[in-house]
């Protein structure tokens, strides 16, 4: 110690050997976390009025479980992986197949939601300030509608990209995050669905 | 010898510690347009920080001059300085102002120019997201203060909000608030709000991702670790604020019912969503003044800091504590006996860490060499006034004085001792210490004990006082109060302290502007406070690129191995 | 005729604590929550006393006195024993004063009601409070009476908070601690004041512009007089106003929209009930006394009395105005 009068020798420290955390994953993790607390807060607030609403229609008289969209968003999680599959092991037409298979299967849950919207509309004269369920229920499910539309077009944008020629090989993490943020949207509607449709009625 | 990869060599680095004055060679003068050019393209982390400090102390002066005018108007009972709205959109002004445009910005500039230096890396990781984040904070600010003219909406004149800064529903549904000013208020916090999303998780992927080699979690500076802290719970805890604002955006303009009582919302809901975010909110402003603390207190005792890995575990369990005590806020609001009781005991809790903290950082200064310059004189003080703070902030979270004092200007006494004598005390000892490796001149010191001396005297003064009259029955927010409920001399008192204040706050400035302006100010030199961590190996000011190489590092303190061949901390580690 | 007068009297008798110190309490809850206080404090203050001491022997022992000293002073890193203990200690403090201060959240907030408690139902409103007596039928305005009680358990008053608009706080610092009045909900407070006087309050919850003139009174009174305040203020509005030659004046303007005369066609329910006007002690939730030139000045424009509060200037006539003035100076 201090009575060494000669400097000491550091340990050795490779900057070679010094690897961290890629910092796009970083960034879509917190991205993911910070989606999630905003979700949180829009499924408290679902929960908190269900069964408060002063006047009708209520949930269990209008809402009927959507199947078809449901299993087109789940398979749409698989679908995205098979493709990043393909791209990993450089099989580009392969690849463009299962996207737009995947850009497909989240079209369809967006329109299979807009005729729920249009029907629960026009026919059941619910809307977003009809009751507290209305409120409650067009805000939570728009809100996980918008991000699956914000999703959609980044998924479409990557699309166009491959169908115009542009290498895509080049942009495999960026792929990557995007899949990580679509299988989030899924998972926030596995979520979604069984408040609004299995809790809430 | 092994040091070879450092970014100076060890002969450099002792020359640079004795060496009291270099003369630093300016770059060429920029014409305006180019400066105008290069502040709104630069994504360079030192400029975006230097600008969100430079935007909120602005900032800070206009919140100040408002609370200076509530003051004026508060002076005297049945005063009549300013009309009722206008004094309500004084204090809803100046809060959300001090806490959104003021506090956010000031910690996201600090840790913008701090952390990179500080963990060798060449700027943040994404420098992109991070102008981003800037623009849409200032944004957000416009928008607030663009309610002055605009809030009328097609009514007529302009106002600027008057909800006060947690904006309580039903006051802010339509039925009770016409107009846009609210509009205003909500969506300029919004925008603020997603610029210090981003802000946050820069620093993150930043901290996660771009330390230089050696720099492990454990070595890493206690400012930067508290900035990780505090941008987790930023992360976690804002979002519920911009979830209910959305919520109230859909109230005010679709007609959705989520706080409108008058078709069976909650009046309370939003009381719970603001405090969820509201209250980690206030650590969010507190912990980098900690951060602060933990730099300059150690290297002004000459002494590392005390009880490092207790420090870092004290700042991760005040972060989870502080996500389960959001309703010490609601204890008027009627809940039940034992939710009142579990707030109550989570709320005290926080005192443990906190105390940690403050025992940690005596424990630093014993034994240690005290020397007194400015940045440590900021330190002490804190460490008065945020005693007191935190103790006053014990007595609030017991219910059932709370009962009594909630809402009342004991805790505007609490708050402004954590904010002012807290949070302030410490960004103004930031400055002092690193306003030399930001400019490369030194900031008077004479000037500087002044300043200290009429903050301090100005702070105590004015906010002193106030705990008494809350004890007396006064009730914040009030535009007015009649005379003899035995409330006009402390009002007066403080009234007084708010002169001082501002004398103290226009010295900073004026100390800033001089050493920035006279050609014949002090230079500072690379390390003018022979300090210990790696943002002072680097030149002052830094270069475009801080450090011609990237440095690699053995202990916490690097300098200090490198000052101290015989004696490097290393060893220890 | 003799109990209005009689209580006109009374009140004046009665002393006034215009400081309404937490620290100077005249009810249970109120004490309680001083007792508790002190006792928070003195934890508090020790703490604070032990801290203080120890950073200012810090900075008196431990500063630099060498100017330009280079050596360092030894490296202490850290010890664990010394970090345990004031991680240990803390907590004991707080788990003693959790302790104490549920055992007081329950003895108020889950006291349980006699039968000889007197009912009130408060309704804040935007700046004003409308306060309901149930039992008794009487509806008034901004003061509230309530008897004397001499324990918990004799004539304590029960309230039951609500609101009508926004949210506001029911606080009368010498009485209890502050309970919020919220829409949609009912929350409910007990007091028993020991000493007759009138207790001054204030709104506690911002409530938009006239926030700081919703001020309240609580009038105590002594054994007994309660009672006989209580069949007085029950009574429709008395004969000499009913023959009062301003009435016709008032009842053809748009005031009866908003106020209630009982017994006269005035039935509005939006400001407050002026059955019996002149035996309160103030206008407008405590904005001015409530004196005959007062009076005049806030029908003639409230605006200016109170400026913002929901009552329009009226824009009376010179003579219209004196006529609806001394109609309602004959609201005994
Ligand atoms: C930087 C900001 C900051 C900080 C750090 C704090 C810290 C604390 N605050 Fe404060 N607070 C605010 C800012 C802050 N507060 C604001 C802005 C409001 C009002 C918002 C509004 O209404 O507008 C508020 C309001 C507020 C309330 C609500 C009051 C009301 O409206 O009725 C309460 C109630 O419990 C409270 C408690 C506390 C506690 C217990 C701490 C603790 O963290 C303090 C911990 C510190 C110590 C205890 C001292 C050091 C410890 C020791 C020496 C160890 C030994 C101690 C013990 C064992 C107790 N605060
Ligand atoms: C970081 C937060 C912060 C800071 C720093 C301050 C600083 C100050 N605050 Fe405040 N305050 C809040 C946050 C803060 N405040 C919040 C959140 C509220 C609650 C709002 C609400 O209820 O909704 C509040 C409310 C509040 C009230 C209560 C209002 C009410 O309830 O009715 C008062 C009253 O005294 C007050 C006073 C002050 C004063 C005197 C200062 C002083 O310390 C200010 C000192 C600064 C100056 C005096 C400015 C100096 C200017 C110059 C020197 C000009 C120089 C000239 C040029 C260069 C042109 N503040
Ligand atoms: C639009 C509704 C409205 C009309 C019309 C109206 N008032 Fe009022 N009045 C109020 C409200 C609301 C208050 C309570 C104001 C406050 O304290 O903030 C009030 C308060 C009063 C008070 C004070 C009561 C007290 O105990 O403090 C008097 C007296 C009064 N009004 C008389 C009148 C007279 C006389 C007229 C007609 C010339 C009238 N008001 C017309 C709404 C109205
Ligand atoms: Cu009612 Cu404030
Ligand atoms: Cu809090």
């Amino acid at each position: 110690m201090a009575s060494v009068s000669s400097a000491l020798v550091p340990p050795v420290i490779d900057p070679a050997q010094w690897k961290l955390p890629d910092r796009g994953i970083i960034g879509i993790a917190c991205l993911i976390i910070t989606e999630s607390a905003l979700f949180s807060i829009f499924v408290v607030g679902y929960i908190f009025y269900i069964g408060k609403s002063l006047n009708g229609p209520y949930p269990k008289d209008v809402l009927h479980f959507p199947v078809l969209g449901t299993i087109a968003l789940l398979s749409s999680s698989v679908t995205i992986v098979i493709a990043e599959r393909a791209l990993e092991h450089g099989r580009r037409a392969l690849f463009q197949l299962w996207w737009i298979v995947t850009i497909l299967l989240g079209a369809f849950f967006l329109g299979s939601t807009a005729m729920e919207w249009h029907q629960l509309i026009v026919n059941e004269h619910l809307t977003i300030s009809t009751n507290l369920f209305g409120t409650t229920f067009y805000s939570l499910v728009g809100l996980h509608a918008s991000h699956v539309i914000v999703g959609l077009l980044f998924l479409l944008l990557v699309g166009a990209v491959t169908l115009f020629g542009f290498p895509i090989e080049t942009q495999k993490r960026r792929v990557m995050f995007l899949s990580w943020y679509w299988h989030f949207v899924d998972v926030v509607w596995i979520i979604v669905f069984t408040v609004v449709y299995i809790v809430g009625r | 010898m092994g040091s070879t990869d450092y970014p100076l060599d060890r002969q450099d680095a002792h020359q640079d510690v004795h060496q009291a004055i270099r003369p630093y060679v300016h770059s060429d003068k920029l014409s305006f347009s180019d400066a105008l050019y290069v502040i709104v393209t630069t994504v360079d982390h030192k400029k975006l920080g230097l600008m969100y400090i430079v935007a909120s102390l602005i900032f800070l002066v206009i919140a100040g001059l408002m609370a200076s005018v509530m003051r004026l108007q508060l002076a005297f009972p049945n005063g009549h300085v300013v009309s009722p709205a206008t004094f309500n959109r004084l204090f809803t002004m100046h809060g959300t102002t001090m806490v959104f445009l003021v506090g956010m910005p000031l910690l996201a500039g600090f840790a913008n120019y701090l952390i990179p230096l500080m963990i060798g890396a060449r700027d943040m990781a994404f420098p992109r997201l991070n102008a981003f984040g800037f623009w849409i904070f200032l944004f957000g600010g416009f928008l607030l203060y663009f309610s002055y003219v605009g809030g009328g909406g097609l009514q007529g004149a302009g106002s600027a909000p008057d909800v006060g800064w947690f904006a309580y529903s039903p006051l802010t549904e339509r039925a009770f608030s016409r107009g846009l000013s609210t509009d205003y208020w909500t969506l300029g916090v919004l925008c603020s709000g997603i610029g210090s999303l981003a802000s946050a998780l820069n620093v993150i992927a930043t901290v996660a991702s771009m330390r230089c080699p050696g720099m492990t979690l454990s070595r890493m500076p206690m400012f930067v670790w508290l900035m990780l802290v505090d941008s987790w719970l930023i992360l976690i805890a804002l979002p519920p604020l911009s979830a209910a604002q959305i919520m109230l955006m859909l109230d005010r303009y679709l007609g959705a019912h989520f706080f409108d009582t008058q078709n069976g919302g909650s009046a309370i809901l939003w009381q719970h969503f603001f405090w969820i975010f509201g209250h980690p909110e206030v650590y969010i402003l507190i912990f980098p003044a900690f951060g602060i603390l933990s730099e300059v207190i150690p290297i002004f005792s000459r002494k590392p800091i005390f009880g490092r890995p207790a420090m870092v575990a004290a700042a991760v369990a005040i972060g989870f504590i502080s996500l389960s005590v959001w309703a010490h806020h609601m204890f008027a609001v009627g809940l039940d006996s034992a939710s009142n009781i579990f707030f109550a005991a989570a709320t005290m809790m926080v005192g443990v860490p906190t105390g940690i903290k403050i025992f940690n950082w005596l424990a630093t200064m014993y034994g240690g060499k005290l020397i007194f310059r400015t940045p440590m004189l900021f330190c002490i003080a804190f460490l008065f006034q945020f005693l007191i703070a935190g103790l006053t902030g014990i007595m609030l979270g017991v219910t059932p004085f709370d009962w009594q004092l909630h809402d009342s200007y004991f805790v505007v006494a609490h708050f402004h001792f954590t904010l002012v004598g807290g949070f302030v005390f410490a960004i103004f000892a930031g400055m002092y210490y690193w306003f030399p490796k930001a400019s490369g001149r030194m900031l008077s010191e004479t000037l500087g004990k002044w300043h200290f001396w009429l903050m301090t005297v100005g702070f105590n003064l004015t906010f002193i006082p106030l705990h008494f009259v809350g004890m007396m029955g006064m009730p914040r927010r009030i535009y007015t109060y009649p005379y003899g409920r035995g409330w006009e001399l402390w009002n007066f008192v403080a009234s007084v302290g708010v002169v001082l204040q501002l004398a103290a706050v226009a010295i900073f400035v004026w100390n800033i502007l001089q050493s920035l302006g006279r050609s014949d100010s002090e230079r500072s030199g690379d390390d003018p406070w022979n300090a210990w961590t790696l943002e002072w190996a680097t030149h002052s000011p830094p270069p475009e690129y801080n450090f011609e190489k990237i440095p690699v590092v053995y202990s916490s303190r690097p300098l200090w191995d490198l000052k101290h061949p015989e004696d490097p901390d290393w060893e220890f580690e | 005729m003799i109990g209005p007068v009689f209580c006109l009297m009374l009140q004046t008798r009665l002393a006034e604590h215009s400081v309404a110190n937490i620290f100077d309490p005249r009810a249970t809850p109120a004490a309680t929550e001083k007792n508790l206080a002190l006792f928070t404090f003195s934890i508090t203050g020790g703490i604070f006393i032990v801290v203080a001491a120890l950073l200012i022997f810090a900075i008196v022992r431990y500063r630099s006195r060498i100017p330009n000293d280079l050596e360092e002073p030894a490296q202490v890193y850290g010890s664990g024993k010394i970090e345990l203990a004031w991680t240990v200690i803390p907590i004991l403090i707080v788990f003693v004063l959790t302790g104490v201060t549920g055992r007081v959240i329950a003895s108020i907030e889950d006291s349980p009601q006699p039968s000889s408690a007197t009912h009130i139902t408060l309704v804040g409103r935007q700046w004003w409070w409308e306060v309901h007596y149930p039992d008794f039928g009487i509806v008034t305005a901004n003061e509230i009476h309530v008897p004397v009680s001499r324990s918990a358990q004799d004539h304590p008053t029960f309230f039951t908070l609500q609101s009508a608009d926004v949210i506001h706080s029911f606080w009368v610092p010498q009485l209890s601690g502050k309970t919020d009045l919220i829409p949609n909900r009912d929350n409910h407070i007990w007091i028993d004041p020991r000493e007759p006087g009138i207790y001054l309050g204030n709104c506690a919850e911002y409530c938009g512009t006239q926030h700081a003139n919703m001020m309240l009174r609580v009038i105590v009174h002594p054994a007994g007089e309660f009672e006989k305040w209580a069949v007085a203020e029950r009574t429709s509005f008395v004969p000499a106003a009913q023959s009062n030659p301003g009435r016709a004046v008032f009842e053809s303007l748009a005031c009866v929209n908003c106020h209630t005369v009982r017994g006269s066609v005035a039935a509005g329910r939006f400001g407050p009930d002026l059955t019996h006007l002149m035996r309160r002690q103030t206008i407008g939730a405590g904005v001015v006394p409530l004196t005959p030139k007062n009076l005049r000045d806030w029908v003639a424009d409230p605006q200016e009395v109170k400026p913002g509060c929901l009552m329009p200037s009226m824009n009376l006539s010179n003579t219209e105005l004196t006529q609806v003035v001394s109609y309602l100076e004959a609201l005994k």
